[in-house]
């Protein structure tokens, strides 16, 4: 079989592209008004995160959830659906991955697809609640889908003490057996003892199946007409409301996958009282991205090296590490704000035309 | 001097497209002039120069004999010069006295003098006979209304030059008659006014002078007394235009669609058609004639499932389908050109070639196992392109949205024929288009006819109506007010019924 994916449209690239230039200019200033090295500070930022092979290791595990997270927003925004309850998708998601993971006793090989389907399931389901809500009654999913992050929160506040205490902490659920994470030995090794784990492999063929069924299957098909004119697809016979169910039980899946990474493969316990800040960085990851399966990979390998880079520089320079979430505040302020960017593509364009 | 605006030898290129090529304009005081010319033929780009959206290239223009140079629409509103868009520019929940002095609000210290402004336009209404009640909100008023607060904006801002760009492609009959006289009375008043159109009728009606343009080039102006509307049809197309439509005597096959008693909900909760009954033979063409708004929408939503019924009964070809889903009516043979092609026709943001196949995107050999097969979809857009004459920058790769009207029109008719359909309801479908697609389309659908399909037209233009239709339902409030043949009625009996006096009833 052929597989050929689209590539996107060069001019969203440079948009994106211009978007993290202008970012990391305005985060130059910014170093610069505290009084240190802008050149310093950004060598200190990218060696933190690139600079050996465990620290590129321990940056793509960053981005991992990152990528479900982003993919998840970016699949629901394709579908006209705008869907700010990836975190809560995660939070359950990652928590039926780590109810399994801490229940059954079986081998490694069984027991982590098992989790991973009811990583699945759990996001699946906690963004099921919200698509039936729309497609029936028309309430908002920005609305239910912020609901439904409280619900998970406190769910999994009650949950976790309740049957999955830790040893210690009451705030914590037990650790996961090596036997039930996505840790593996020889990808440790092979990161010279960085954090990276299965997760990564899960996350980008994501990437790849939702490029694929956006791309080339009757669903995407009929998903992206839904979200692009519902009253064509209306008039042309495909049923709205199915596909808005369907398309945010796919956003969720993807989300409860990106939970099962992060608590399952970066982490291996759940804290109680945490929103997972990775469901609401997943929007910046798309917008960055510009909805598009590839690009979300790019962006959140790029915030990922930002995250795990930040760390570096506050310990190798003055720079308060802040100024590295206000790089990225403002790479996603430009990349909101692209129709500006655009447009000033468009009237240098024109100005050279007419010199 | 009595010339108002001349616009000498203008030229303005965008990339790729010589959009007007050495192109003379000039408008006398008090005069309706209209522009002339098929959809892309140059004419927004020439008015958008005078109004200052875009700058020639080369050429002058002057204004009572004085050159001037407009460079954005500021200084054509400072020059007298007045622009009525196609797409009003209101904000909808403002009141229209609001609307017409926003941006130059009359001030008495820090407060708004709405009631000098208020007295003002209501002078001005009743000179031109606008007829506009300034306290009214504009989402509460007709379309007609909006319009003439557009019109009054100008007026407002003391517009000696008023562009009117197709302001009849939203009115329904009755509105055109009273924008035309508004018209006359503001050229009576000393206005100048340019009209823009591709409607020969209102320029023989209105006009004294058209200018026609074709293909960024000029080609020529005349004085519309002494040219005919197919004189002035060949000077836009090119070439002689048939407006009669060529149609042969035919004997009507079988009943397709059979419409029994049904009753729809419109929008606003209440009965929009009522108890209606109709038959479409195989072979005919059923035109439906009526005032926007009287059950056309809901009879044509109800027989293709778009809207619930409420009672009666709807078949296809004895099939009883009043319940059936979309996709299902559209496999039995119901094949639709929707009222707004970019409401409910066209998805903008895909291909063409994704658009030809949305209703059979998951039909062999669109698709196999889920998996589109996007050459055989290209090749299938190709196809349609061709036949119906679609032209498109990049082929069928195109985004429908960067497609003119027409060509997404005939794309559309295209798809739908395609089909083969055993009926085919067309509704509005050359609204908006030239006058070389109109009569494209107009000889797709009586093909259609003559090999022996129904079709359900509905249209707005009783032209159309009379010209293509073997028989005529009459709508009005939602009920059928009578059917006749179409060779033995005319324009004004059809009016008649439409305005609900019944045929053949002694009052």
């Amino acid at each position: 079989m052929k597989l050929r994916f689209r590539i996107h449209l060069p001019k969203t690239t440079i948009v994106s592209l211009l978007a993290v230039v202008f970012g990391l200019i305005a985060g130059a200033i910014l170093i610069l008004a505290t009084g240190n090295n802008p050149f310093e500070g950004y060598s200190y930022l990218f060696r933190g995160g690139l600079m050996n092979i465990e620290r590129v290791g321990n940056t793509l595990a960053t981005s991992t959830p990152l990528i479900l997270a982003g993919l998840s927003v970016a699949f629901a925004f394709r579908t006209g659906l705008f869907n700010i309850g990836a975190a809560g998708q995660m939070l359950f998601g990652g928590f039926c991955a780590t109810a399994v993971g801490l229940t059954l006793n079986w081998p490694k090989a069984i027991i982590l697809p098992v989790m991973m389907i009811a990583a699945i399931t759990g996001g699946a389901l906690w963004a099921l609640i919200p698509g039936i809500l729309k497609a029936r009654f028309n309430v908002h999913e920005v609305v239910s889908t912020i609901m439904m992050n409280w619900i998970s929160y406190w769910v999994i506040y009650y949950i976790i003490p309740a049957y999955f205490k830790g040893s210690y902490l009451e705030t914590e659920s037990r650790q996961l057996p090596h036997g039930a994470s996505l840790k593996a030995d020889w990808l440790t090794h092979l990161f010279g003892g960085s954090y990276i784990n299965l997760g990564i492999f899960i996350a980008v063929a994501a990437v790849v199946a939702t490029a694929f069924i956006l791309d080339r299957t009757v669903m995407g098909y009929e998903l992206k007409a839904v979200g692009l004119n519902r009253y064509a697809a209306e008039y042309a016979g495909i049923n709205v409301n199915r596909n808005i169910v369907l398309s945010m039980m796919i956003a969720g899946a993807l989300a409860g996958l990106g939970g099962a990474t992060l608590y399952t493969g970066n982490a291996l316990s759940m804290q109680i009282g945490v929103m997972p800040s990775q469901g609401f960085d997943g929007i910046a990851v798309s917008l960055l991205g510009s909805n598009s399966p590839v690009g979300v990979l790019g962006a959140a390998i790029f915030f990922g090296i930002l995250y795990s880079g930040k760390g570096f520089m506050n310990a190798m320079t003055r720079i308060p590490p802040e100024i590295a979430d206000t790089i990225i505040a403002t790479i996603i302020y430009f990349a909101a704000t692209s129709v500006l960017i655009e447009r000033a593509l468009g009237w240098l364009k024109q100005r050279k035309r007419g010199a | 001097m009595d010339y108002v605006v001349e616009m000498l030898n203008i030229r303005k290129e965008f990339p790729g497209v010589l959009a007007n090529d050495n192109i003379t304009f000039i408008l006398r005081k008090g005069e309706i002039h209209a522009l002339l010319g098929e959809n892309g033929a140059g004419k927004s780009t020439l008015m958008g120069i005078l109004f200052g959206m875009y700058q020639p290239d080369s050429g002058i223009i002057r204004m009572y004999g004085k050159e001037v140079h407009i460079s954005n629409p500021n200084v054509a509103n400072a020059l007298g010069i007045g622009m009525v868009h196609q797409h009003f520019k209101l904000v909808h929940n403002f009141t229209i006295t609001e609307n017409i002095i926003l941006g130059m609000e009359p001030k008495t210290g820090l407060t708004i003098d709405i009631k000098s402004a208020a007295k003002r336009i209501k002078e001005l209404s009743e000179r031109y006979k606008l007829n506009v009640d300034p306290d009214a909100k504009i989402e509460d008023v007709s379309v007609g209304v909006q319009q003439r607060v557009e019109i009054l904006k100008m007026l407002y801002r003391n517009a000696e030059v008023l562009i009117l760009d197709e302001p009849t492609a939203v009115l329904t009959p009755q509105e055109v008659n009273e924008l035309m006289n508004i018209m006359k009375s503001l050229a009576a008043e000393g206005k100048s006014i340019i009209l823009i159109t591709h409607k020969l009728k209102e320029i023989k009606a209105v006009a004294d002078r058209c200018t026609v343009i074709r293909r960024g080039k000029l080609v020529g102006t005349v004085d519309v007394a002494a040219a005919d509307e197919s004189q002035l049809a060949e000077m836009m197309v090119g070439r002689q235009v048939s407006f009669k439509v060529d149609k042969q005597e035919k004997e009507p096959g079988e009943v397709i669609l059979k419409v029994e008693n049904l009753s729809v909900l419109s929008n606003r909760k209440v009965l929009g058609l009522k108890n209606f009954s109709l038959e479409v033979h195989a072979g005919e063409i059923v035109g439906i004639a009526g005032v926007d708004g009287n059950g056309q929408s809901e009879l044509v939503e109800a027989i293709t499932g778009l809207k619930r019924v409420e009672s009666g009964r709807i078949l296809l070809k004895g099939q009883d389908i009043t319940n059936m889903p979309v996709r299902s009516r559209i496999r039995s043979g119901i094949a639709h050109i929707p009222e707004d092609r970019h409401k409910r026709g066209l998805v903008l943001d895909y291909t063409i070639a994704d658009n030809m196949v949305i209703e059979i995107y998951d039909q062999f050999p669109f698709s196999q196992k889920g998996l589109l097969n996007k050459d055989s979809i290209r090749s299938y857009a190709e196809k349609i392109m061709n036949n119906f004459d679609v032209r498109a920058g990049q082929g069928a790769d195109s985004a429908a949205r960067s497609l003119s009207g027409g060509n997404q029109q005939k794309a559309i008719v295209g798809r739908e024929i395609e089909l083969n359909p055993e009926l085919l309801i067309a509704v509005q479908p050359t609204r908006g288009l030239d006058v070389g697609s109109i009569e494209y389309i107009h000889k797709r659908l009586v093909d259609q006819r003559d090999k022996g399909k129904a079709v359900l037209l509905v249209s707005l233009e009783l032209d159309e109506i009379l010209n293509l239709s073997d028989r005529i339902a009459v709508v009005n409030n939602g009920e059928l007010v009578g059917i006749v043949n179409a060779s033995n009625t005319n324009e004004n009996e059809i009016g008649l019924m439409m305005a609900g006096i019944k045929k053949g009833v002694e009052a």
